[in-house]
């Protein structure tokens, strides 16, 4: 039989704030246990929220980007349950009247086709606390820096097919709420987490089949695989003539596999109602305007731009355009080199491959967009090949300094002097009897192909400093003079 | 409306009470009568109303965006039932 | 000293008849010496009380004395005090020392107040009798084997037993106003949102508000002056201008219009209460009110809605009391659920458990549009009753309690009849308007309380209505026997 996913998100974006949603707190992320853990955020008996305008702004800024209603009027709910990172039994949310309601998103996929995601609504809520289980022996400690702090949950339709389209989905969502600089995007500090719940159906069926939902999955790849394993693990039940259990799941990344959370899953009951600390937010289209008048570019007319504007192909621009500081970087990077096309292949390349193997997101590249571009104009200039230059990288992602410093320090100026390539060029010619004579003997067709030996040994005596282009010309014009 | 020693039960574990056995007809029987007198509400008609959740039917105030609280852990922690290393604990919770 | 109102006292300071130190002395030398009969105070802070008393005489010395400086009150044990025990007479806060004040308490404290110690009352101000405290029963002054009314039953207690000047009280469904009626004293509950809830031990968010418990509608002046007004703390705090209370205390009545409603006057009411209130009316057009006959329909449906509103979010209120940040704890959990479970079992008495578990029922899945989102609706058609009637009158009058205080223990054992106290104050509470009650006769030795009910933030026009009363009148000034 052939099978179909149905796939719904749920996205939690923490929003960058200064203080909690309805404390004075601060959210700073690394602080010792508890020491941003106000008596609001403690639950002490008497305590009352006041709400953040800044989370207000920030919900209202993400409604606009996927060109959502906006709630003139949401309300903050409780939804009651004990836990103890949960102080005060219950987690200040939004039911009934959400601040972002219907809206959409476009995804492109990598075979350039494109599809629209629907989003059902997202609301504004306060996180928990974390519970740590491996710092005492058979204890549990509650850190409650994290309480309050506040989130934006983003619940998608239940409108994607596939593993790619999920990731597409959640990168789309990502690079939106860091271009409008309302969250910072760090899945690995759980800045912005996804929770999947996926089912599958045979082809051409109407009815959706049990849902399963894995829970709070902190990187790109490891929703696509915790999406696969999900289908795969759900298509062998049904297969088996199992049957699929409604139930939390897991991701652990260690084994690449999902498990079940809770063996006695017992029936939640919220019981949801209106908070009466908080009263409802009215909000007018005066204040809507204000805040789209002001919105930053998005990442559909960032990649437009870079198309238009530095002639970038389709999927450089989506890779470019998708987070803001990326694209700030890259932007940068263009301008100091003059360089689009340059500046996007070091970009997209040495530099993204260097941040990938250190874990290092680019806002703390230690290679800044001024260092970069700086080393782009000294390759455009012929002062060192590229070549030279990822040498020059290298240095400056470990050392620091600018390339001119680097380059003038470990003299790794590039050769263009004739003269002194011709003189390595007859010393390299003289050594090497038996390659002259196969190469005067080759077809004067194939003796291009034979230069590349000839090449390396002057690089070789250069230390890789001579200009590929002048070495080429003058190995040519020597050894085709004592073909004739 | 008659509640039964189940519905007790099931209420009790959802407000997280333990109740001793021998309390529960007596809960039971409170409960049952509590509702009998929340139930004349039935008797009116409010489809048309609109629910009123504050009298003055006033909104929700923003806050500005200002860190304002400072560490305070120890004091706070000085009440605390158990805390160690900066940490409120718990009987181990197993996920 | 200790039977001077505040205004008296405050007088007394300022003219160097004696000191704070002294006064707050004789204050702590009568509770130590009284208390035993009535229990009207958990904790007394007499360190604390005498530290604040030389401070206040200090600033006075110094000139730097305003209308409260030095005067001594009591506070409610559900207001946070720094450093002080704050139990809420649960067990569950036994241990509880709030590392915090409550808006109302650093607003004393600003006022250079004394505090004298914190009150009993009813466990998280959950009762009509002050029975459900963990510290046992505040008794009534007048009778100690009548209860003293809740759940402000200790302040209200102190005061009539002169154990303190002046105390503050909570109303959640007629905490300030029923106790005040039951000991004799004066009571007063604002306008919802007119005094902060910040640092208050929340029992129901949408109808909870404090308020002043006193001898007379002056000092009730006196203290709102201090307690009112906005708090950014608190989303539900209102932003409107804090009047002089004790300016419009003189207005004469002439031309005053009082609504009667009928509802409030049942067949079954006490006919010694209804006698008093309309002598008490009587009096009222004797200083040029007049009086008319108005309707609040819904009167029959403000206890039903009350006893899911209150207790619904009460419910999710309490959730917090978990044993794991503060408070009581139960002794070697084997595991969470049994931590949870436990704590809260051994740490709530049997009337808050009773009331978490009709809010869990009322607010579980399938009921919430029977139970929660009817009695909104229902709180709507009470608070539309109130407008029409005040748009025929300027204040309301009726009975505070369809009874006196009744003895200790006749309605422990059916909390339905407990309930059936609040008959006449609940609704207030639903609305979020203002109400007072003021002594206004005996029966039986017991006293008689008249309720005042005032439009939105009219509070100065109640406290001018009970003053001009209390100047045609003594029912303020008897004291039980053996005071």
């Amino acid at each position: 039989m052939e099978w179909e996913a149905v796939i719904g998100l749920e996205i939690h974006a923490q929003l960058s704030t200064n203080s909690k949603i309805f404390s004075g707190a601060s959210t700073a992320f690394g602080a010792e246990p508890n020491t941003q853990a106000c008596a609001v955020d403690l639950a002490l008996p008497g305590t009352l929220p006041v709400f953040n305008e800044e989370a207000l702004r920030s919900a209202v800024k993400f409604g606009l980007a996927i060109d959502a209603e906006i709630g003139r009027k949401s309300v903050f709910d409780r939804k009651n349950y004990f836990y103890p990172d949960l102080p005060k039994g219950y987690q200040t949310s939004q039911l009934f009247y959400p601040i972002v309601g219907v809206g959409h998103v476009d995804i492109t996929m990598d075979d350039g086709t494109t599809k629209r995601v629907g989003v059902t609504r997202a609301h504004l809520e306060e996180d928990a606390g974390k519970s740590l289980h491996d710092e005492f022996p058979g204890m549990t400690g509650i850190d409650l820096n994290r309480a309050g702090t506040p989130l934006l949950e983003i619940v998608s339709e239940p409108d994607i097919r596939s593993a790619k389209e999920a990731v597409a989905y959640v990168r789309k969502i990502h690079a939106i709420v860091t271009s409008l600089g309302i969250c910072d995007g760090n899945m690995a500090e759980g800045s912005f987490r996804c929770d999947c719940n996926v089912s599958i159906r045979p082809k051409g069926q109407e009815e959706f089949g049990t849902r399963t939902e894995t829970k709070n999955i902190n990187s790109f790849r490891f929703i696509e695989r915790a999406i696969e394993g999900e289908i795969e693990r759900q298509i062998d039940l049904l297969e088996d003539g199992g049957r699929v259990v409604q139930e939390t799941r897991l991701y652990d990344a260690n084994k690449n596999e999902t498990r079940s959370m809770r063996s006695k899953e017992e029936a939640n009951d919220y019981r949801y109602f209106p908070c009466p600390d908080l009263l409802p937010i009215i909000i007018d289209d005066d204040y809507i305007d204000v805040i789209r008048n002001d919105l930053p570019e998005l990442p559909d007319a960032r990649k437009a731009r870079f198309m238009d504007d530095y002639g970038l192909s389709d999927y450089d621009a989506m890779v470019l355009s998708g987070e803001r500081n990326l694209a700030q970087y890259f932007e940068t990077v263009a301008k100091a080199s003059d360089d689009a096309k340059l500046a996007a292949n070091w970009v997209m390349g040495e530099l993204s491959k260097m941040l990938n193997q250190n874990d290092t997101e680019i806002v703390n590249s230690p290679v800044s967009a001024d260092q970069l571009g700086g080393m782009l104009v000294r390759i455009k200039d012929d002062t060192i090949s590229g070549k030279i230059a990822k040498q020059v990288f290298e240095v400056m992602w470990h050392e620091g300094g600018t390339a001119d410093q680097i380059i003038e320090a470990k003299g790794l100026k590039q050769v263009t002097d004739t003269g002194a390539i011709e003189g390595i060029v007859d010393e390299v010619i003289a050594k090497a009897d038996k390659q002259v004579e196969q190469y005067k003997a080759a077809e004067p067709e194939k003796r291009g192909k034979m230069l590349g030996f000839f090449m390396g040994q002057v690089m070789k005596a250069t230390g890789g400093k001579a200009n590929p282009g002048a070495v080429n010309g003058i190995l040519k014009k020597k050894l085709d003079a004592l073909c004739d | 409306m008659a509640l039964d020693r189940s519905d007790v039960e099931k209420i009790a574990h959802l407000a997280r009470l333990q109740i001793d056995e021998q309390e529960i007809p007596q809960y039971t029987e409170n409960l049952s009568s509590i509702l009998d007198l929340v139930n004349q509400m039935q008797a009116v008609d409010t489809s048309d109303i609109e629910p009123m959740a504050n009298s003055h039917d006033a909104v929700q105030r923003l806050r500005a965006d200002e860190v304002t609280e400072q560490n305070n852990r120890e004091k706070l922690q000085s009440i605390a039932p158990a805390a160690e290393a900066g940490l409120f604990q718990v009987p181990k919770v197993i996920e | 000293m200790f039977d001077k109102t505040l205004a008296e006292l405050a007088s007394g300071l300022e003219n160097g008849d004696f000191s704070s130190v002294e006064l707050t002395q004789t204050y702590l030398d009568r509770i130590k010496a009284e208390d035993s009969k009535y229990n009207s105070y958990i904790t007394v802070t007499e360190e604390h009380a005498l530290a604040q008393a030389k401070a206040a005489d200090e600033a006075r010395a110094a000139g730097n004395a305003s209308a409260f400086t030095g005067l001594p009150i009591a506070q409610k044990d559900i207001f946070c005090t720094d450093g002080v025990k704050t139990s809420c007479a649960s067990k569950m806060l036994d241990n509880f020392v709030a590392p915090y004040n409550a808006t109302v308490v650093d607003k004393f404290n600003a006022a250079g107040a004394v505090m004298l110690g914190k009150t009993n009352m009813d466990e998280f101000a959950m009762g009509s009798s002050n029975e459900s405290s963990f510290y046992g029963p505040s008794r009534n002054p007048w009778d100690t084997d009548r209860v003293p009314g809740g759940s402000s039953g200790g302040s209200a207690a102190a005061v009539a037993a002169r154990l303190a000047p002046a105390a503050t009280g909570t109303d959640t469904g007629g905490s300030i106003r029923q106790p005040a009626a039951l000991c004799g004293i004066t009571g007063l509950k604002p306008t919802y949102g007119r005094v902060s809830r910040f640092g208050m031990i929340a029992f129901a968010s949408s109808l909870d508000q404090g308020g002043p418990m006193t001898r007379t509608a002056e000092d009730a002046a006196m203290m709102l002056n201090v307690m009112a007004g906005f708090d950014h703390r608190d989303s539900t705090s209102m932003q409107v201008e804090v009047p002089d209370y004790t300016a419009d205390l003189n207005q004469p009545l002439k031309g005053l219009t009082i609504g009667l409603p009928k509802e409030y006057f049942p067949q079954d009411l006490s006919p010694a209460i209804a006698m008093q209130v309309q002598n008490a009316v009587k009096e009222f057009e004797a200083m040029g009110a007049t009086v008319k006959e108005v309707s609040l329909p819904n009167t029959a449906l403000a206890i039903p809605a009350y006893y899911i509103v209150a207790p619904a979010e009460a419910s999710s209120n309490l959730s917090r009391f978990d044993g794991v940040r503060y408070g009581y704890r139960c002794e070697s959990p084997v595991d969470l659920e049994d931590l949870y479970k436990r704590s809260r079992g051994e740490g709530f008495g049997p009337e808050v458990q009773r009331r978490i578990m009709v809010g869990t029922y009322a607010l579980s899945e399938g009921f919430y549009d029977a139970y929660y989102k009817k009695a909104q609706q229902i709180r709507r058609l009470i608070k539309q009753d109130f407008v029409n009637a005040l748009n025929e009158c300027d204040v309301i009058m009726g009975p505070t309690t369809p009874h006196p205080a009744f003895k200790l223990g006749e309605k422990t054992s059916d909390p339905v009849a407990m309930y059936m106290e609040d008959i006449f104050t609940i609704a207030l509470n639903l609305a979020g308007l203002p109400g007072m009650s003021i002594p206004c006769g005996q029966t039986e030795g017991l006293p008689v309380g008249l309720q005042i009910i005032g439009d939105y933030f009219a509070e100065q026009k109640l406290l001018n209505v009970a003053h001009q009363f209390q100047l045609a009148t003594d029912w303020h000034k008897q004291t039980p026997d053996g005071i």
